[in-house]
């Protein structure tokens, strides 16, 4: 007990990581207290993945720090009480469901004595205790799935990394993702979720952080990102350039007939239906909303962007 | 378990519920069977005047024909060796499997020590049981029995564990199929220059012996099988040799000596050399 007992169950410093000219990540510094669930969001090769894997230790960073529970990352005695749900999940397809659950057991490693109920527990968390017999070659991609996340539960982790943890599962499978997440920070365990799946971050996550092209672009607690509001505008007749000049209103998602203006005050709203009548165009429908994740995610990668 | 010995575990389930022992035990009962027939047609074999071959010529041919069958022997125990070695990391990697295992507190020497480990046991677990099984059946068929079968054994195995180590390098680095077509061209090199250095050894070209002498040193496969060439040869047919002087040396199939102690030296410290390699090079590896 003490230092690395109250220490964040994530923590890194600058760190940054470079394939020879390519920039992977750069400068990642943040901090994810204990039992939280933590959000990390961005579009595909932002650099989501070499951030977990420079975590767990499977690459080296080119420079910077990062601790795990209190350690550096790379120890091994962390490693015990880390999960890990990898976005290329394969497991042995010639062992049976519960064989290899016992494997990861043995590695972690936990007691023999305790296997038993923790394989028993790690199924029925996952819902695949009828099937826990079966050859993991005769599993779908989803069921696949399943069983890599009942390894990253065994052993009760402090830490758990899941790295886009439901795509190859169907929408039961991703509500019964989201109640295991929250089951997991109840007792007190942190989780490192890595989604491009933007609304599912929104339902679990206690804070996000947003990376594109390698540096965190924003990040806080949904209140904090998500303060403003998105506007829907249905409009026809207007050309590209008329199109151009509605940038005024701030980012735009142009998608033909709807624009969605993804941060606009809502006193603005009259001021931009006159100004879409004035540019030729016909308004069919007004809805202000909430900001919702997508929202401010497409926003944030426009102003990255420009 | 230490996970040394999860991973050694691992890589012998996995052949065995792949099916791979179970092929190459089949396999290795029909050649067996046929060779064991073929191995009694000898001495049914008459001269030209009827009466069978004597006892002491049967084990001649016996001898020599039994150094073709353990090549054929040795070369499916290299064959399989480099094929199943060329994969044995690199497709673990490619398809995602070491990722979730490497994230527990196992270091990356004992991933490779422990699939190493493994495949030695397989390899050698073949050649003796396939060892004892052959020549149980041609000293069945013919009363024959090789001087040295214990020698034998390890020469064989030890050629199996040569190309296993390579193998195992080039599969932290390389995909299986590049791994397992290279060590196999290496072992085929190997030989050819084993070759080259039995002429060089008929012609007294020191030149040419060197290629054999540095290709021993290299990949020291050929250098074992002459060593398990010599374990098969009667004491008629190596004082046959000695009579004939170098040109006795010049053949692939044949041995006058036992290897070298310090090329038996020189394989132990090459074996540490190569899973040193592999550990090093797995270490390194970003994955």
């Amino acid at each position: 007990m003490g230092v690395a007992a109250a220490a964040p169950a994530i923590h890194t410093v600058d760190l940054t990581k470079r394939f020879g000219g390519t920039v992977a990540l750069t400068g990642l510094s943040m901090t994810v207290p204990r039992g939280e669930i933590f959000g990390f969001l961005g579009p595909n090769g932002a650099g989501k993945t070499t951030s977990v894997k420079l975590l767990l230790g499977l690459l080296k960073p080119t420079s910077g720090e990062a601790w795990l529970l209190g350690e550096p990352i790379g120890d091994l005695g962390t490693r015990r009480r880390i999960g890990y749900l990898p976005e290329l999940f394969r497991y042995q397809g010639w062992l049976d469901a519960r064989e290899v659950l016992a494997l990861h057991c043995e590695l972690a490693p936990l007691s023999r004595s305790t296997w038993k109920a923790e394989i028993a527990a790690a199924l029925d968390t996952v819902g695949l205790t009828d099937r826990a017999d079966d050859r993991v070659s005769t599993f779908s991609k989803g069921m696949q799935q399943r069983l890599g996340l009942a390894a990253a539960l065994v052993g009760k982790p402090e830490l758990v990394f899941l790295d886009e943890p439901t795509s190859a599962l169907d929408p039961v499978g991703r509500h019964d993702v989201r109640e295991i997440i929250r089951g997991l920070s109840d007792r007190g365990t942190a989780v490192f979720l890595n989604s491009h799946l933007l609304s599912e971050v929104e339902q679990v996550c206690d804070r996000v952080a947003v990376v594109d092209h390698g540096r965190v672009i924003a990040s806080g607690t949904m209140d904090e990102l998500l303060s403003g509001t998105a506007v829907k505008v249905r409009v026809s007749g207007l050309d590209d350039s008329a199109r151009t000049r509605l940038a005024a209103f701030g980012p735009l998602d142009d998608e033909g007939e709807h624009l969605t203006f993804t941060k606009l005050d809502i006193e603005r709203v009259p001021e931009l239906v006159s100004t879409i009548v004035a540019l030729g165009g016909r308004v069919y429908e007004v809805s202000p909303r909430h900001q919702t994740l997508e929202d401010r995610f497409l926003q944030l990668l426009h102003e990255e962007e420009s | 378990m230490p996970p040394v010995f999860v991973f050694a575990r691992l890589t012998v389930q996995e052949s065995s519920r792949r099916r791979l022992l179970l092929a190459l035990v089949i396999l290795t009962l029909l050649v067996v069977g046929f060779s064991a027939w073929g191995f009694n047609k000898i001495t049914t074999v008459t001269r030209s005047d009827g009466t069978l071959l004597p006892h002491d010529q049967v084990s001649l041919i016996t001898s020599q024909l039994l150094i073709v069958i353990t090549f054929m022997y040795s070369g499916v125990l290299a064959l399989s060796a480099a094929v199943v070695a060329g994969p044995l990391i690199s497709s673990e990697v490619e398809s995602g499997l070491l990722l979730s295992m490497l994230a527990r507190p196992v270091r990356r020497s004992e991933v490779v020590i422990g699939k190493w480990l493994g495949l030695a046991i397989l390899v050698t677990i073949y050649a003796a049981g396939s060892a004892l099984l052959e020549l149980t059946a041609v000293n069945w068929a013919t009363g024959y029995e090789p001087p040295h079968p214990v020698e034998l054994v390890l020469y064989v195995a030890a050629e199996g564990l040569a190309l296993l180590s390579l193998g195992l390098v080039l599969s932290t680095r390389l995909s299986g199929i590049t791994g397992g077509v290279i060590a196999l061209v290496a072992w085929l090199m190997a030989w050819i220059a084993g070759v080259v250095g039995d002429i060089g050894t008929g012609l007294q070209n020191s030149a040419l012996q060197n290629v054999g002498t540095i290709s021993h040193l290299l990949l020291p496969t050929d250098g074992l099988w002459r060593g398990a060439v010599y374990a098969m040869e009667p004491d008629v047919i190596l004082a046959a040799l000695r009579a004939a002087g170098t040109a006795g040396r010049a053949n692939p199939f044949s041995a006058v000596d036992p290897p070298p102690t310090a090329f038996l030296a020189w394989v132990v410290v090459w074996f540490g050399l190569m899973l040193t390699l592999s550990i090093w090079s797995f270490r390194t590896r970003e994955i």
